[in-house]
């Protein structure tokens, strides 16, 4: 069984090939044309770090990737609070009544389009006439990516047993005191996940930044998108890699952690 | 069978050793207590008392209320009436992390962050234990359940049997007033189940400790326990020593829940010299003796359990010998079971009812064993029949 599922004939071997080059290929075009000498973006002029000096030196595009690492990781944060207490409160509380609303109404920002839900906090914020710049673009992205901590929270919780926190509880712990001390280690790496994840959605959101952002507070994706309009410079390709840099290493963390928490979750299953 | 018998005595024994408390009050009185989920009625008005030191099992099928009573003990669930009295004082609605009570979980819910020394010592540095204390509490469970050098270890890196023992090391740690153990040997193969049921009657009878064990399996309840309640649907069918369930059954339904039986349903016809008799639609007139409770009802049901049907070969023409003859029948055999040391048989009467009879294979070469569609004669002593009136 496993021969058949590890040698690949000709056929899959293609269709594998085709497929990832289909998906990666543009991303491999991007990073080596950012190391490229040459202005033209189309034409090749030598291996050089020249755009990745000048992305340093740009200092419009430096404060626009401080801007959006702020709003990814505060936004993040307010989202993994958030999402994690909203997980808790769906998966270990009583029926209340209204659970299948809210449960609902927590996960439309997964299924809603961005455009609605950019143009509805924009008519929010300014009912509000709240100032647009950092934090209605870091209150735009918590609602957004809230939802995704919640379910990886959720199921994480769901896989857990419940007896484990019955026995911190016999053991002498008071409820919360049982959730400290035994489910939220145990949680930690789904949360750490849902974290890393809303950190990259934040990052790479142009639609509803645009909605919500005012004047001098761009995020990077809005700044390159307005620079992408007036003409591809070599120097987006140097930031896109480093953007891709730094979304794989999250990814691959987070991918980790969650391997982690499921790994321990079999020990804590029945046998 | 035997052996069955030599453990119920052994149980006894234990009952008798095991360590009486001053006063007459049990440890453990539960008085009235109920708890309905919905519509359900999981725990029925049931009342029952636990003197210290007791091995008592809660038996039943599944669904039975027997885990949901377990729960009450342990905080786990609030019972809508009735007191739990733990050593005279009701603990019904106080927290579970606040009662001298601990358990043992079914999955044994192991903390799989913590380490064999850390979950062993988790409930004693809740309980504020100083360092020195916890360290010596722990190496004496660990030596308690002969986990020595597995201290270090997580509970994914230990097997099924060793993660029962740190489970039951981490209930026992805290040196509870009262063991609850939810089925704690479900889990284990048949081999360890039964050398664990050995350890866990010895640690009991060391420790002096109350266990109060929930099990679906009748054998282990009766190999453990000193005392034994049947559930049903919310309410104890009986409460008794596993000798006395087994060989004198209060109802119909423990007589059937708990072993093998034989159920003749009948009339009473007569009573005289202790002795009752009855006529049977599917055996004709059996004799029993009368139990010490008189029976009140003219409709009763005989159980016999089926070692007590002796099968014989002799004495089918000619005149069999007098205690024979009170309870004697005729019949061909119509199944044979061989299960190594037993064999059950399966005899249908000439008057068409089909009686189940239990032989030990005494000898290893059997010659004088049964074949299929012989003639047998079937009897029993009025001793063997147990009269049930509901």
């Amino acid at each position: 069984m496993a021969r058949t599922v590890n040698r690949l004939s000709r056929f899959n071997m293609t269709a594998l090939a085709l497929g990832l080059a289909f998906l990666y290929l543009p991303i491999v075009i991007l990073v080596i044309f950012s190391f490229n000498a040459s202005r033209l973006v189309n034409v090749w002029g030598g291996w050089s770090l020249r755009w990745y000096i000048e992305f340093f030196n740009d200092r419009a595009m430096l404060e626009a990737a401080w801007m959006s690492l702020r709003v990814a990781a505060v936004s993040a944060t307010l989202a993994t609070l958030l999402g994690t207490l909203a997980a808790i409160g769906l998966a270990r509380g009583e029926r209340f009544a209204g659970r299948a609303l809210f449960s609902g109404m927590l996960y439309s920002p997964l299924v809603m389009p961005e455009v609605i839900s950019g143009l509805s906090l924009l008519l929010l914020f300014v009912a509000l006439n709240a100032e647009r710049g950092f934090w209605t673009v870091t209150i735009a992205h918590t609602t957004l990516t809230m939802c995704f901590v919640t379910v990886v929270v959720q199921s994480r919780l769901a896989s857990l047993d419940r007896s484990l926190e019955e026995a911190a509880m016999d053991l002498g712990c008071n409820p919360v005191k049982a959730f400290l001390m035994v489910t939220l280690p145990l949680i930690v790496p789904a949360i750490v996940a849902g974290w890393m994840l809303a950190f990259t959605l934040s990052l790479d959101d142009v639609v509803i930044a645009s909605f919500t952002t005012g004047p001098g507070s761009a995020t990077l994706p809005i700044r390159i998108y307005s620079e992408v309009r007036l003409g591809v410079k070599p120097e987006i390709n140097a930031i896109c890699t480093l953007v891709i840099a730094l979304i794989a290493v999250l990814i691959v963390i987070a991918s980790f952690a969650s391997k982690l928490s499921s790994s321990q979750g079999e020990s804590a299953a029945p046998l | 069978m035997a052996e069955e018998l030599a453990k119920t005595a052994n149980n006894s024994t234990t009952e008798k050793t095991a360590p009486r408390r001053a006063t007459d009050m049990p440890l453990l009185r539960i008085e009235g207590v109920t708890k309905r989920f919905g519509n359900f009625t999981a725990v029925n008005e049931l009342s029952l008392d636990i003197r210290a030191g007791e091995f008592f099992a809660l038996l039943g099928p599944s669904g039975c209320g027997k885990t949901t009573l377990l729960r009450m003990l342990a905080g786990f669930e609030t019972p809508e009436e009735g007191r739990i009295l733990l050593a005279g004082r009701d603990i019904a609605q106080v927290m579970p992390h606040e009662r001298p009570v601990n358990m043992m979980f079914q999955n044994y819910a192991l903390f799989p962050h913590l380490s064999v020394r850390d979950n062993i010592a988790f409930g004693l540095r809740r309980a504020g234990m100083a360092r020195g204390e916890i360290a010596a509490r722990v190496a004496e469970m660990v030596a308690l359940v002969k986990l020595e050098g597995m201290e270090k270890r997580k509970p994914d890196q230990l097997s099924g049997g060793q993660r029962q023992r740190v489970a039951l090391a981490r209930s026992l740690a805290r040196r509870p007033q009262m063991l609850l153990l939810d089925e704690p040997l479900a889990a284990l193969d048949k081999k360890l189940r039964e050398s664990t049921q050995a350890e866990l009657m010895e640690l009991q009878r060391r420790l002096g400790m109350t266990f109060i064990i929930v099990t679906h399996d009748q054998e282990e309840a009766m190999t453990m326990a000193s005392r034994i309640g049947v559930m049903d649907a919310g309410r104890l069918a009986q409460v008794a020593t596993p000798r006395d369930l087994y060989e004198a059954p209060a109802s119909r339904w423990v007589a059937e829940f708990v072993g093998d039986v034989n159920l003749f349903e009948g009339q009473v016809i007569s009573r005289e010299q202790g002795r009752l008799k009855v006529t049977t639609r599917e055996a004709g007139i059996i004799t029993v003796a009368e139990p010490r409770q008189s029976v009140m009802k003219e409709i009763v049901t005989v159980a016999i359990r089926p070692e007590k049907i002796k099968l014989s070969r002799r004495g089918l023409a000619s005149g069999a010998d007098a205690l024979q003859a009170i309870n004697r029948f005729e019949g061909e055999v119509a199944e044979i079971n061989y299960l190594g040391g037993l064999t059950a048989y399966r005899i249908r009467l000439d008057n068409g009812a089909v009686v189940r009879s239990v032989m030990a294979n005494t000898a290893r070469l059997d010659a004088d064993g049964y074949g299929s569609s012989e003639r047998v004669a079937v009897w029993f002593t009025p001793d063997d029949g147990v009269v049930l009136e509901q």
